[in-house]
């Protein structure tokens, strides 16, 4: 009885994460879509419901009642596997996103080696989904998915050491109460700068989306896909993408905490300030998608290995030694 | 702790499954994603013991790095094919004694090693780590790596600077005539060096390939 009983906690938890974590990925694509439209100029999807929230609500619709295709060819288990591969791998990972003190899923000590594992496990979904499809575009939008994810992890995983570095744990808690006074994105301002733009490379957006480049490789490793399993890849797509804002805003800008300790701020609930913090981020990830043009893919990958690399490496050099010259270094 | 028997059990019977599917499946595809799964399933097995730091590590750098490149491999050559007629072929008997001779070897290194362990305890002398019996794995793993295997584990890190060095000398070639195009150059082109206002006299014209 009593194992049931946790059980069924747990259910009850994961089910009121779950749920808000993807009707906010909806209410995300509309946001995207509507700031991508008023950059240009345009009205963007504001028919379905009020100003048009109901949006992806009616796509959604549309692509459960759409007949799934599965190419004659293709290795028809990992075809069906991979967008499913991808869409839990894009959720199990918000099980360690701290949402305030004590609000978290699972509160483990190695949380952002956790997320890191995670996020490097997402490239299956794409390399399985582009090799299954048995068809050219998607295998070369999967290659260079592949290829460009693994040089961008290298970068991010350089850049959580420097944050790791002043904070002394890995449990993701601990790395927000660390900014209690000064978010990490002051100090660390260059490796803010770098963890977006890896960010944006590593969720396969603007202006690094070449692995479904549109003019080259038609849908890249979506090709193939139909109805309910694109809908699939690309609910993970955008679960992903709310997951780096949500990393970026708890390793820099402080997750929970409010800006200043005063009056006004401190009473609006620590939810609302990490929800403003990747809504933030998230309006600039749009932003770039509606301004950047597309780079090219030689030059993607100099960026990653030649420019990034040597540069967050730098930047631990740095802040080590900084640390330990002014003997700041976390102890416990 | 009916619970934690439960998954201990799922995870091993997962990893024993994949690890005989690895060397079973006929296509080299799918004993890749065999080897995947191995590798996850071992490192929740990591984690249920407590070695959570390892465990992670073994996620992103076996699972997240390793076999992605594994898996390039096997997709962009034709394994399968290959492997089909090496197996047919007469020359792969050749081959037998000697996979057999090796396997035996680690066979019997894992033997000692387990069973030094299981009856002789104090061959392995571990007194040192109980001191970290309070700390969390990751801090425990960090001060030993860092106090007093310091020499070893910076002398492994070159071993793997220098491998990594030398696989890109040995594969490196210098190819002649490959089109390269040099950011600096384009760049740093300036108007009066790409355009070239020329009088032209009526009815001679001008010659502008020279």
């Amino acid at each position: 009885m009593e194992y049931l009983n946790t059980i069924f906690q747990e259910v009850y938890k994961i089910f009121f994460l779950l749920v808000p974590v993807l009707v906010s990925v909806a209410m995300i694509v509309w946001l995207d879509r509507r700031v991508w439209a008023f950059v240009q100029k345009r009205q963007g999807p504001n028919v379905v419901g009020p100003f048009g929230l109901l949006q992806s609500l009616a796509d959604a619709l549309k692509y459960i009642f759409k007949e799934i295709i599965i190419p004659a060819s293709s290795n028809k288990v990992i075809f069906i596997l991979a967008p499913i591969i991808t869409m839990t791998l894009a959720l199990i990972a918000w099980a360690v996103i701290p949402f305030g003190e004590d609000q978290v899923l699972a509160d483990i000590n190695v949380g952002i080696l956790y997320i890191f594992a995670v996020s490097s496990l997402g490239v299956y979904g794409i390399i399985m989904g582009g090799w299954a499809s048995n068809s050219k575009y998607p295998f070369l939008g999967a290659i260079r998915s592949a290829a460009q994810m693994v040089s961008y992890e290298v970068s991010i995983g350089i850049i959580i050491i420097n944050v790791l570095l002043c904070v002394g744990s890995l449990n993701l808690s601990d790395i927000v109460m660390a900014q209690r006074d000064m978010w990490f994105v002051i100090p660390l301002f260059p490796m803010f700068v770098i963890f977006f733009i890896s960010a944006l490379a590593e969720t396969n957006r603007p202006p690094f989306d070449l692995p479904e480049a549109e003019a080259e490789l038609v849908a890249g490793y979506q090709t193939e896909y139909s109805g309910m399993m694109y809908a699939m890849f690309w609910l993970g797509e955008y679960a992903n993408i709310l997951l780096m804002c949500a990393l970026g805003s708890i390793l820099f800008l402080g997750g929970w905490l409010s800006p200043i300790d005063l009056y006004p701020f401190n009473i609006i609930p620590a939810l609302f300030w990490l929800i403003f913090k990747i809504l933030f981020l998230f309006i600039l990830f749009a932003l770039v998608k509606a301004i950047v043009p597309r780079y090219r893919y030689d030059q993607l990958m100099r960026l990653g290995w030649k420019i990034f690399l040597p540069l967050s490496l730098i930047y631990v050099v740095l802040t080590a030694s900084y640390l330990f010259y002014f003997n700041l270094l976390p102890t416990n | 702790m009916i619970a934690h028997a439960i998954f201990f059990y799922v995870f091993s019977l997962i990893a024993i499954v994949s690890a005989i599917m690895v060397t079973v499946s006929k296509n080299t595809v799918h004993s890749v994603f065999f080897l995947i799964l191995d590798f996850i399933s071992i490192s929740c097995l990591f984690i249920m013991i407590g070695a959570e730091f390892l465990g992670m590590i073994m996620l992103i750098v076996y699972v997240g790095a390793v076999a992605v490149l594994f898996l390039f491999v096997v997709m962009m050559l034709n394994v399968a094919q290959q492997k089909n007629q090496w197996l047919l072929s007469e020359s792969s008997s050749g081959h037998i004694p000697v996979g057999l001779i090796i396997s035996s070897l680690i066979f019997f290194e894992l033997i000692i090693v387990i069973g030094g362990w299981k009856y002789k305890p104090d061959l392995f002398n571990s007194n040192n780590l109980n001191k970290f019996n309070e700390m969390s794995n990751t801090h425990s793993l960090g001060q030993i790596l860092y106090t007093d295997y310091v020499h070893i584990f910076q002398i492994s890190g070159m071993i793997l600077l220098i491998a990594m060095i030398g696989a890109i000398v040995l594969t490196f070639r210098q190819r002649e005539g490959v089109k390269k195009q040099s950011y600096i150059k384009q760049i740093s082109r300036e108007r009066s060096e790409g355009v070239d206002v020329l009088e032209v006299p009526s009815n001679k014209g001008v010659k502008i390939d020279d």
